[in-house]
């Protein structure tokens, strides 16, 4: 099943990147034909299996709620693209979530 | 130092154990070779371009303290002294770290990776960071926003990627060692294609705090070197359980340096993967691959086929699950808190930032698997992409524990061809994701695999790789095989393979 | 007419709001409560940077709750510990094996843009919390207990109120970030009629105090360690369920009442108007106590989860959680009715100590020697009323147990009368010490010296000679008013029975 231009803007928008048109009917192409090599995978009979986890398997690996040392903050906002009031400034956010 | 003592020859040529060595016993200082491998990068590195940032004054002053602890008199480690280079996707709290992408341009991070932090632990001095492809998306390194690096054999031609830039270094001589990573192939392909050894660990055997990730369930440092001894011995110092790291195994690090050394076949029993040849493989792999096998059952080994029926499908599974883990790993370069921002002008939405500095600040291979994964995991298609690709996954690795019931080891070529002319792939993402068919079944079942250059092909005179692969947490065995076949293979040839290599400068 | 919150254009004017009673007869609502609690660990979910609330900004972070390139999470044990308590208390069934699960959505306020939750594997599952509503026990089905982080906090800048809508530009401190949130959710609720607000609230009060009883937050509404969305949908009788809006931003007890009740207000007026309800968030306005639309749901967000891959699952063992469940405390239902037994009380009174917040307190004065009764006399009556004047809770007020117990015991010994015991606990309330130094001060003790009280009876019985008269004659009941006299007299410190006592002696 192709996937259309349409369905690749929709894909660009949902993860923030904003293709020129030139770059959205290139990517189209390709990724309608590795859509395609990668869809190999529903050929293989798999009912029951389990979905992969770790190579060695373990569980519950938790720490015990103890402090540590924090980063201190001006290091923190020295690499913001802008900071203010010991704050991260950010552009206007449209929407509450 | 007393001049008697001295070492007399160029102290680049020396492997990692040679110069950790010569550090102990006073023969050079930890400056002396640190001063040797920065002016071999000044002269050579402007054409290989391995590095994306050299420090000079860090890697002297680490140094230093190596030639001040001997002084005194105290114990230094197995590699300390020893210079290495540092693939560009490990956070360095004293040099930028940039993932070879603009949107991490300069930035600097507030902290080193558990990995940066015990190599300085252990004496290793970092000389820089390498260039890689972006993200570690690609296989040859020409996806890098700051320009390919070029294979040491022929500077016409990719290095392999990701790890390229590490790799490249190790093959010129700017460094005796370099730490990769590898999710794909990222550290054997560039390995094989630059004749060096190049080695995936076990997944979790050493930690990700750190490593910027790209995705999370495959991501594996591990180390590049001229010989196998010398991985071994970078294999040991990185590796190990880190409390900061939930998935990294709580088990001892397997005895690869012991192995190394031991270098002994004698009644291993040893799989040809029937799966991993055919088409699309150049004929000149192949008949040195069939050579290594050849001389691996002279030396002892009991060669058998073996089949692994699930192999066909680890090219699209890993296409669906890398990307997907990436799509979700790479949100958060957002503009936010770090790295590039685009287009806030005070008019503009946080959204529309965001979607301007990411078109501008990720190359096209980044966008792709981006996208794809994106769609991989969106409702509707998850079950069928994501779902199913995992699915597959646990089969691949039950076709390899079915394997390693029969054989202690599994072989194959590394790579399908020897390293391709710099742009040949570049916008054909398919025929380079090819580059991948025999690494990948090792990073989606998470055991270890390691490349040994076993000559050079006939019809282009560039390095062909070996890769051997062990069961989860039976590294040692890879070592064991690994040292045998160079062993054979350099008294075959009468030298280590790189010898065969013009050199550079 | 109304301004769109999204798209900021004029829509069409909202349909008229039905009054509560007229809508509740003719439409059923079925609710349904999401509560997210802040646990109070000593430190963040994956990290080990301190929780803490009011601090300088960016001040208690570090590569894993900022999200820097590199970061990776590790679980806090106590975190897990406590959300299975919750669960247990709940009466849920605990998952033998689950794990976490990557939400991905992008917003400012997420380091990483994905927030590490669980999914369709949750920790708790499928019980259940009794609450009583005007003495009727309702039965509220818990359908998940499950564990996430936190996000940070934005402030808005430029816009009129501080709100996002009309701002210029915001600013983001991560302290909050990442401190474990345990997501309470309820299964649907049908069948409360006219008594969906008040079941909603008392819900939320009864699950804040069962989280005090654990120990596992400090569960203030205010600061946002507790916060609730609200599920409210309406149908004619019989009908299948209506579509249901979440309402967010309900930041008090009283406000979830209110935002249900007008939530079927409103619904009522769209679907009277043959209108149809839109899937969406909505946010309460405390002012108005309105609900406005926010962000639509119909074009619902894809979050596209899948299982975290930088954790491993998650597998209480049998032991541990029994460990757990054998050491949980008395659950608050067990300890009313445990009180209720103790104190004789009928169920309207528990609910009358209850609604005052009483429960506490009396309990506390009970356990410094005062009866239930005198307790709940002082407590639900002075007390109260002192609250209510100075628009306090009763648990706000400068007074504590021990010193109503005290004062109640002054009056039981007799030192003191009602009349007596309430200056000094009025004394108490303005700051001017213990119960005992204030009545040595002021000399507030009853008086019942005969030699004091003689001098003040031969004064009444001079200045009143007819009700002397009277009583002479045998008409003992008028001696109260020679009582009253004494008393007026003494400024109502005088033991009246005592006075009463002497008064008839001397003209008996």
């Amino acid at each position: 099943m192709p996937i259309t231009r349409d369905e690749v803007a929709h894909l660009a928008r949902l993860s923030r990147l904003a293709l020129s048109d030139a770059e959205l009917d290139h990517f189209a192409g390709q990724l309608d034909q590795i859509i395609t090599a990668v869809a190999r995978v529903q050929e293989v009979a798999a009912e029951g299996i389990p979905p992969m986890t770790h190579a060695v398997p373990v569980v519950n690996v938790l720490r015990d709620d103890v402090e540590v040392p924090c980063l201190p903050s001006a290091l923190v906002l020295s690499q913001a693209p802008a900071a203010e009031q010991g704050r991260f400034r950010v552009p206007r956010i449209l929407a509450e979530d | 130092m007393s001049a008697d003592r001295k070492i007399c020859g160029d102290l680049t040529e020396l492997t990692a154990a040679q110069t950790a060595a010569a550090v102990a016993a006073g023969d050079a200082s930890a400056v002396e070779v640190t001063t040797a491998h920065l002016d071999k990068i000044a002269a050579i590195d402007a054409r290989v371009h391995a590095f994306l940032h050299v420090a000079p004054e860090q890697a002297l002053a680490a140094a230093r303290a190596v030639d001040e602890r001997r002084a005194a008199g105290e114990p230094l480690g197995p590699l300390a002294g020893v210079p290495l280079a540092l693939k560009d996707v490990f956070t360095t709290a004293d040099m930028p770290t940039t993932c070879g992408s603009r949107i991490l341009e300069n930035w600097q991070p507030p902290y080193d990776a558990t990995i940066t932090r015990r190599l300085r632990q252990a004496g290793v001095v970092l000389l820089g960071k390498t260039n890689m492809d972006e993200f570690a998306m690609g296989s040859s390194t020409e996806n890098s926003a700051f320009g390919p690096s070029r294979n040491p054999w022929d500077l016409t031609r990719v290095p392999g990627g990701s790890s390229g830039g590490s790799a490249a270094a190790v093959a010129a001589y700017e460094a005796p060692l370099a730490m990769g990573t590898d999710t794909g192939g990222s550290i054997r392909q560039p390995a094989a294609v630059c004749g060096i050894v190049g080695v995936k660990p076990t997944y979790g055997g050493s930690s990700r705090y750190g490593l910027v990730a790209f995705a999370s369930s495959l991501d594996t440092p591990g180390p590049l070197a001229r010989t196998v001894l010398d991985a071994a011995l970078l294999h040991e110092v990185m590796s190990g359980h880190d409390p900061c790291d939930s998935t990294s195994v709580d088990a001892p690090v397997p005895p690869v340096v012991a192995a190394a050394r031991q270098a002994d076949v004698a009644g291993l029993r040893i799989g040809v993967v029937s799966e991993l040849r055919g088409d699309g493989y150049q004929p000149g792999v192949l008949a040195r691959f069939r050579e290594a096998v050849e001389l691996l059952e002279s030396i002892g080994a009991k060669v058998t086929e073996v089949s692994c029926p699930h192999f066909r499908y680890a090219l699209p599974t890993y296409y669906l699950v890398a990307p997907s883990e990436a799509s979700s790993n790479l949100a958060r370069f957002d503009a936010m808190r770090y790295g590039l921002r685009v287009g806030d002008d005070g008019t503009r939405s946080a959204d529309e930032v965001m979607s301007l500095t990411r078109a501008a600040g990720f190359g096209a291979e980044v966008k792709r698997r981006i996208i794809l994964g994106t769609y991989a995991l969106s409702s509707g298609y998850y079950e069928a992409y994501y779902g199913k690709a995992q699915q597959v996954r646990t089969l691949i690795s039950r076709d390899f524990d079915a394997a390693f019931e029969q054989v202690d080891v599994l072989v194959s070529p590394t790579t399908p061809t020897t390293a391709f002319p710099i742009g040949e792939r570049a916008d054909d993402p398919m025929a380079m994701y090819l580059a991948d068919l025999c690494t990948i079944p090792s990073d989606l079942a998470g055991n270890a695999a390691l490349s040994v250059p076993c000559g050079l092909a006939p019809e282009d005179g560039l390095p062909v790789g070996l890769q051997v692969m062990a069961p989860a947490l039976a590294d040692d065995r890879l070592y064991r095989v690994g040292a045998a076949v160079e062993a054979a293979l350099e008294q075959r040839w009468g030298g280590p393979l790189l010898g065969q290599a013009e050199g550079i400068g | 007419m109304t301004v769109s919150a999204t798209t900021g254009s004029l829509a069409a004017a909202a349909p008229a709001l039905v009054p509560y009673d007229d809508a509740v007869a003719r439409y059923e609502p079925v609710i349904g409560l999401e509560t997210h609690v802040e646990l109070g660990t000593v430190t963040k979910m994956f990290c080990g940077c301190r929780t803490v609330f009011g601090a300088e900004p960016n001040s208690s972070v570090c590569p894993v709750c900022l999200g820097l390139p590199g970061s990776l999470p590790v679980t806090n044990r106590v975190a897990i510990e406590y959300t299975i308590r919750i669960g247990l208390a709940l009466n849920c069934d605990i998952s033998t094996w689950c794990r976490f699960a990557r939400k991905n959505y992008f917003y400012p306020d997420m380091p990483k843009d994905y927030q590490i939750s669980q999914y369709d594997e949750p920790l708790c599952t499928d019980g259940w919390l009794d609450i009583e509503v005007d003495g009727r026990p309702v039965r509220i089905g818990i359908e998940r207990v499950h564990l996430e982080e936190d996000t940070g906090k934005s402030l808005h800048v430029g816009g009129a109120t501080g709100r996002i809508h009309g701002a210029d530009y915001s600013l983001v401190d991560y302290n909050r970030a990442g401190i474990p949130l345990v997501e309470v959710v309820t299964k649907p609720v049908p069948g409360t009629g006219a008594l969906a607000p008040e079941i909603a609230r008392a819900y939320v009060t009864e699950l804040r105090e069962l989280l005090r009883a654990l120990g596992v937050s400090d569960v203030r509404m205010e600061e946002g360690s507790l916060r609730c969305d609200v599920n409210t949908s309406i149908a004619p009788a019989g009908a299948p369920w209506g579509t249901r809006t979440e309402t967010k931003n309900v930041n008090s007890l009283r406000s979830v009442e209110r935002a249900v009740r007008f939530e079927i207000q409103r619904q009522a007026g769209v679907l009277d108007a043959g209108g149809r309800i839109i899937q969406e968030t909505r946010h309460f306005q405390e002012g108005a106590g309105t609900t406005i639309a926010g962000r639509s749901k119909e074009e619902a967000q894809d979050y596209r989860y899948f299982p975290e891959p930088d954790l491993v699952p998650l597998a209480p063992s049998g032991e541990w959680v029994d460990e757990l469940r054998a050491a949980l405390p008395e659950l608050p239902a067990a300890r009313r009715a445990r009180l209720r037994a103790d104190w004789g009380l009928s169920a309207l009174g528990m609910t009358a100590l209850a609604n005052a917040g009483a429960l506490d307190l009396v309990e506390q004065t009970v356990a410094a020697g005062t009866t239930a009764a005198d307790a709940r006399k002082w407590w639900l009556g002075e007390l109260a009323r002192r609250a209510n004047e100075s628009g306090t809770e009763l648990a706000a007020l400068p007074v504590t147990p021990a010193q109503v117990a005290r004062v109640a015991a002054l009056v039981t010994a007799g030192t003191l009368n009602d009349k007596l015991a309430r200056q000094v606990l009025d004394f108490v309330l303005a700051g001017e010490g213990e119960p005992d130094e204030i009545v040595a001060a002021r000399g507030l003790a009853v008086v019942s010296d005969d030699g004091a009280l003689t001098a003040a009876v031969d004064e009444a019985i001079a200045a009143h000679p007819d009700i002397a008269a009277k009583i002479r004659d045998g008409k003992t009941a008028a001696a109260g008013a020679l009582v009253g006299a004494v008393m007026k007299a003494t400024r109502g410190q005088a033991d009246a029975g005592r006075a009463r006592e002497l008064i008839l002696d001397r003209l008996g």
